[in-house]
């Protein structure tokens, strides 16, 4: 998937993960997509309750050994 | 859509209960929260502009494993589960639970307390110091970090009686 800016969130604990990709997305542009990737196995549940909330929408989420990806896309 | 609101009472002084108020303030505020903290008693700790005083104890505190940050795995599981009796005698140990603790946050990828207040601070959270028992422990404003208010109850109330979220912590 295309995107325009990534945050390696790789290492980093609640709540470093959702405030770093907080900050990441006031550098883009409305429709612009921010990758992001983890390892805190909360993240999942995590970046789905702050795209709801915070009405950037969550394009995908996935896993595979032991990292998670997002991108996010922003409102 | 208007903004929500959390109001925080932070109350408590030490490294562990240090956690709660700044990881709830700054991760509402990145959800969009307007967010105002209220001080007081031991929470005022929280805001002195030298954080070194915050420590843990596992004296008096049965919740609170004791396992070390460094070694091999099976060591790392250890819990030392040492009699309080002994641990009040040990000069020091209080000294040493707090940078085993500092180690295992910063083993953990856990944000460290100044960075979190930093947070905060970047994302706008209010924070305010309850007069009363600014006064009551001796303190003065110029102990504290730049950009803090001073009040009482009901400046505290002003706030949360329109908040969303209102914790006492």
């Amino acid at each position: 998937m295309n995107f325009d800016k990534d945050l390696d969130a790789r290492g980093l604990n609640c709540p470093l993960p959702i405030l770093r990709a907080k900050k990441t997305l006031n550098e883009l542009t409305t429709g612009q997509v921010l990758k992001i990737l983890a390892t805190d196995p909360g993240s999942v549940k995590d970046f789905s309750a702050f795209a709801k909330q915070t009405g950037n929408e969550l394009l995908t989420s996935s896993e595979a050994g032991g990292e998670y990806t997002f991108f996010i896309k922003k409102k | 859509m208007e903004e929500k609101k959390l109001a925080i009472i932070a109350t408590k002084g030490t490294l562990d209960w240090a956690y709660p108020p700044y990881v709830l303030a700054s991760t509402a505020a990145a959800l969009g929260y307007e967010v105002q903290v209220f001080f007081t008693f031991y929470g005022l700790q929280l805001v002195l502009k030298d954080l070194s005083g915050l420590k843990i104890s596992p004296i008096g505190n049965p919740g609170m494993p004791m396992k070390m940050p460094f070694g091999p795995t099976w060591f790392r599981g250890i819990n030392w589960n040492i009699p309080n009796a002994i641990q009040c005698l040990i000069p020091g140990y209080e000294s040493l639970a707090t940078s085993l603790m500092k180690q295992t946050i910063a083993n953990n990828g856990v944000a460290s307390i100044q960075e979190l207040r930093k947070l905060c601070q970047e994302a706008e959270v209010k924070f305010i110091a309850c007069q009363m028992t600014v006064e009551l422990f001796g303190f003065s404003h110029s102990d504290f970090i730049d950009g803090m208010e001073f009040g009482g109850a009901a400046t505290f109330f002003e706030f949360a009686g329109e908040s969303d979220v209102c914790l006492y912590i």
